[in-house]
């Protein structure tokens, strides 16, 4: 299947509806990464303003999820969609749930922001690891998004492979600021607070997989979670 | 509340548009025109009362559709709406079907009249056993029309309407019969088009027809509904829920709930029309 069979069914309405649906997603999407971007800019220009701005724009990203899911359910109430359409819908409903929780740990991030003020020379090294790992993980973001853009399985395992490097970056991270935390614990609150938020990437590193694995269960049909790595890209691989 | 007003309200508190391009409005029946009011109709067939009280409006330029189980009167409230009932000598009715600010049933309304306002499409095509140019000009030919080319546009436009034209251009002396059926359809739709009529009744159009045809039948009343009122009597309830912007469901004579289609198939507000349809009726 690629991206031309969502525009040939005999109804145009259909078509428009269900490329409708697609755009919204990906503008929804769109969203979520600018999220995540300007937390990440929060943090390392201890903006607050900035990160007041993220808090507040969780809620578009909110709303968006509430009115896809209605679309969603209207078109299946209406169209009663079969095969790659069905798939598809399906698909979108997970997708925008990951993609709303992404947005919930991007406005984690950015109240993090917002306790992380001051001392910034002190700690320098931790915020750049925290920002490298949030750059690493929106590019994660993105992919899986743009995978899904192009309905590609095999890009969509791409990412999914990525998301291991997140994972070792953050347990680095977190073994990193243990060790801070045992030599000096005066800094126990603030180096908790660095975890948290690298919790916070690491999760949206999984929800971006999560995404991708839809990816490959709309293209190929195929239910690819809690399956080893491998098995999926065979999966995707197959037509 | 529904949902989506649930979301309207999510939205407003934002004080943002969601997406772009999304001015595909919620329906609402009260900020329709009206083309057909139905008030307080009620038919009797002898003494069995076939419709209780119907009051309904008809939006203009929408698609209508009525559903129910057979035997609900949703046929006979059709055939209300162009006097095909007067054909039946123990049919009475009572109350009023107001058409352009006029009752139907009033005293001396001509009824070829109405008819030609009125187009009506039922579930066997029948076309006539003339040629297709024939079948399509027919109506015209009644109303006096003898000129070739003004026949000849009607012809055209009509056929193109019915999204028949491609197929049948090269052959339109042919005779209708040897269509096939969804053509044939397609051809009788194309003759009720063809003296433009205000509103459009179709009786089960596709109930006789293939699927790929019932899509094509399904797709020409999406177009068609641009120019026409269109009012569909259907026992195939995805087909209403996948062609029009109202659903009336109807059972045993009564109009139980009449709202946007959204809602029908989401969020029916009446038990009954959950029970039919979800199929637990019965």
């Amino acid at each position: 299947m690629d991206k031309m069979s969502i525009g040939q069914h005999i109804s145009q309405q259909f078509n428009v509806e269900l490329e409708d649906i697609r755009t919204r997603v990906l503008t929804m999407g769109g969203l979520v990464e600018q999220q995540l971007a300007d937390a990440l800019t929060a943090v390392m220009d201890e903006n607050t303003e900035m990160a007041e701005q993220v808090i507040n724009g969780d809620l578009k990203v909110n709303a968006m999820e509430v009115s896809i899911d209605e679309e969603c359910s209207r078109i299946l109430a209406r169209r009663q969609p079969a095969a790659s359409d069905l798939r598809l819908i399906v698909a979108v409903i997970k997708t925008i749930t990951d993609l709303e929780r992404c947005g919930d740990q991007a406005e984690r991030v950015a109240s993090i922001a917002m306790r992380l003020t001051g001392g910034r020379e002190q700690h320098r090294n931790h915020y750049e690891d925290l920002v490298h790992l949030g750059n690493h993980v929106r590019q994660l973001l993105h992919d899986a998004l743009d995978a899904f853009a192009r309905m590609d399985p095999e890009a969509a395992v791409q990412v999914a492979r990525d998301d291991i490097n997140v994972d070792k970056e953050y347990d680095a991270l977190t073994r990193q600021l243990i060790t801070y935390m045992m030599e000096d614990p005066r800094t126990i609150t603030r180096s908790l607070d660095v975890l948290w938020a690298a919790r916070a990437l690491e999760r949206i590193g999984d929800h971006a997989r999560n995404i991708c694995e839809y990816v490959v269960y709309l293209v190929r049909g195929k239910d690819v979670r809690h399956i080893s790595l491998e098995q999926m890209e065979e999966e995707a691989r197959k037509r | 509340m529904t949902t989506s007003t649930q979301s309207a309200v999510r939205t407003h508190a934002i004080g943002a548009q969601l997406f772009e391009g999304e001015e595909r409005q919620k329906l609402v029946l009260d900020d329709e025109s009206i083309c057909l009011d139905v008030r307080n109709l009620n038919l009797y067939y002898g003494g069995d009362q076939a419709l209780k009280g119907i009051s309904l409006k008809i939006p203009a330029q929408r698609v209508t559709a009525f559903i129910g189980p057979s035997g609900c009167g949703k046929s006979t409230l059709l055939r209300c709406f162009n006097r095909m009932n007067d054909l039946i000598d123990i049919c009475r009715i009572e109350g009023e079907v107001i058409l352009d600010n006029e009752d139907i049933y009033r005293r001396g309304v001509d009824v070829a009249e109405l008819r030609r306002k009125v187009g009506m499409v039922f579930q066997k095509p029948n076309p006539f056993p003339k040629s297709i140019y024939e079948n399509v000009a027919y109506g015209l030919r009644l109303q006096g029309v003898n000129n070739r080319r003004i026949l000849d546009e009607a012809v055209e436009k009509a056929l193109r309407g019915a999204a028949l034209w491609d197929e049948v251009k090269d052959r339109l002396q042919d005779n209708a019969m040897g269509l096939s059926g969804g053509q044939q359809q397609r051809l009788v739709i194309a003759r009720a088009i063809a003296i433009e009529p205000e509103v459009l009744l179709l009786d089960e159009p596709a109930s006789a027809l293939d699927p790929i045809s019932t899509l094509k039948i399904e797709e020409l009343i999406n177009e068609l509904k641009s120019q026409y009122t269109i009012v569909i009597v259907t026992h195939n309830m995805q087909q209403a829920a996948r062609v029009s912007d109202y659903t009336a469901f109807m059972y045993m004579g009564d109009l139980i709930e009449y709202n946007d289609t959204d809602t029908i198939f989401t969020n029916p507000s009446k038990k009954q029309t959950e029970d039919y349809i979800t199929g637990r009726y019965g």
